[in-house]
């Protein structure tokens, strides 16, 4: 057993041992979860993928005469009115219709790279804010606080995705190409955050995390956060499971950890770039920390028609870039990067060696038991 | 010995047989990937040639002489690597096996032999990254 504590002050004292959950997964190959233990304290872990459940907080700051901005655009994109009277939270996905391919994750990547955003804001007028139109040309350094907060990122593993009819399809997981020609996964398997920690152990609200190359904060559970989904024997959930809620200070990140991005006939995406340490208290972590990618397991799904589960692979598999569906060889291509998740896996080890960054021991854990309700729309 | 090449035809050479005469004068097999001709107007044709080395030389120098711009695939289809976060999203469609990605690095690589200009990759890229000249409509 090693407590938060004793890690830490290796941390500062730079005798911390810190690996890469890939490099831990290796060296699993040969030694016992109890070596692992001893010779192990930290073991970082990342992704960087599409996450359309993000967005960011601004405080424009007052005008005068002030105006209670209650329609707001940012570079012709209608963004949250609803945060009197100067804020706003632009979602990710948020966007014009008129033109679907730039909107909130773009000005997000925008604000982040320091480029000048055209601010327009309406209000009725009240006594204490009469005016009632502004233009204004801001960007990060002009406005009070630009926070990301993502109420929903990092999914505990995730479906693969294909397509059984005799016709393209254009989803969220991608271009899927008719008959079963290609098969899409997103997730970073061993790499990834959720599946080093399924239980969420270690991972609560107040976790220190990389988040889009700055410090974070792990803030709550992700909506969508479920804990039934089947386990297989390694401890592993099968599909979509936990998911985290995060923050952090927009005006510290890189475009190189945060991306706008835009789906065909599907919509705007943000990549968001995370990376989380886990401290290997025990053999029980040092167990889940050794997870390798033919032991994560997920179902692969029909996404031309209706989400009918077609069969179960791993990421090992994934990896190769064949798997087998019912017989038939399927081409596979992941829609996350693993070559910047080990990017960020790698800058968070260093961040630790070089004593910058503690980790934190959650204030809050996760849910032990939670499950997913459905939505019944008025006429059914 | 194939060649993979985009035949740019100006107007007034698509109402001739210049297809015609690679075969039957110069043995090129052509095989045709993608043809955007309107009679009357300029046209592009994406094309492998195939035949003996010298016959080939012959017969894209007859194309040149007759006013067509005979371009190598290899130019048409790019994309902006530094911009390029290597997700994969292109991979996944590209059916040709032009663009690549796996072990060791898990970057994109893009062979330009492999590729039949279908422009799926401009569509599936989430960055906007890929250009093509070819068949802009």
């Amino acid at each position: 057993m090693k407590t938060y504590a004793e890690i830490n002050e290796k941390i500062k004292n730079g005798t911390a041992v810190v690996l890469t959950a890939e490099e831990v997964a290796e060296l699993s190959k040969t030694l016992s979860p109890k070596e692992i233990v001893d010779k192990v304290d930290v073991v970082t872990t990342a992704t960087f993928g599409a996450m359309c459940s993000s967005g960011a907080f601004l405080n424009f700051g007052h005008s005068n005469p002030p105006i209670r901005m209650e329609k707001i655009e940012l570079n012709g994109v209608r963004v949250s009115g609803g945060l009197a009277a100067v804020d706003t939270y632009v979602g990710a996905t948020d966007c014009n219709p008129s033109s679907p391919a730039y909107g909130g994750a773009h000005i997000i990547e925008d604000l982040v790279n320091g480029k000048d955003i055209l601010l327009e804001a309406w209000g009725k007028g009240t006594d204490c804010y009469p005016r009632k139109h502004i233009k204004a040309v801001i960007n990060k350094n002009s406005i009070n606080e630009a926070i990301l907060y993502n109420p929903r990122n990092c999914y505990q593993n995730y479906n693969v995705a294909t397509n059984t009819t005799d016709q393209i399809k254009y989803t969220y997981m991608g271009t899927l190409l008719p008959k079963m020609r290609n098969a899409s996964y997103s997730s970073a398997g061993e790499l990834s955050p959720l599946l080093n920690d399924p239980e969420c152990r270690t991972i609560g609200l107040g976790t220190h995390i990389f988040l889009c190359g700055t410090e974070g904060y792990v803030t709550w559970n992700g909506t969508q956060f479920n804990t039934t989904k089947p386990v297989n024997e390694f401890g592993v959930p099968i599909g979509n499971a936990r998911t985290i809620a995060v923050v952090g200070d927009l005006k510290n990140m890189s475009s190189q950890y945060l991306r706008g991005a835009y789906i065909e006939k599907y919509g705007i995406t943000l990549y968001v770039g995370i990376g989380i340490p886990i401290p290997v208290l025990d053999e029980d972590l040092a167990r889940r920390v050794s997870i390798r990618n033919e032991q994560i397991e997920t179902a692969i799904v029909d996404y031309g028609q209706g989400g009918q589960v077609l069969g179960k692979t791993n990421y090992a598999a994934l990896h190769s870039g064949f798997i087998h569906i019912n017989g038939h060889k399927v081409r596979t291509a992941p829609l996350s990067s693993l070559a910047k998740a080990r990017e960020i896996a790698q800058v968070l080890k260093q961040w630790i060696q070089k004593g910058d960054f503690l980790l934190t021991e959650p204030v809050r854990p996760m849910p032990v038991q939670s499950s997913l309700k459905g939505l019944q729309a008025c006429d059914e | 010995m194939i060649k993979k090449v985009v035949l740019s035809f100006p107007v007034d050479a698509t109402d001739r047989s210049l297809t015609y005469d690679l075969v039957k004068q110069y043995d090129i097999r052509i095989n045709i990937l993608k043809a955007e001709i309107q009679a009357g107007k300029s046209g592009n044709l994406l094309v492998e040639l195939d035949a003996e080395p010298d016959k080939l030389d012959q017969g894209i120098a007859y194309l040149i002489e007759n006013g067509v711009t005979v371009s190598p695939v290899s130019s048409k289809v790019s994309y902006d690597a530094s911009l390029c976060i290597d997700c994969g999203n292109c991979v996944s469609a590209c059916f040709a096996h032009a663009l690549t990605i796996g072990e060791p690095d898990w970057k994109l690589h893009f062979n330009p032999d492999k590729c039949i200009a279908c422009k799926l990759c401009l569509k599936s890229c989430p960055l906007k990254l890929f250009r093509i000249e070819f068949a802009e409509a």
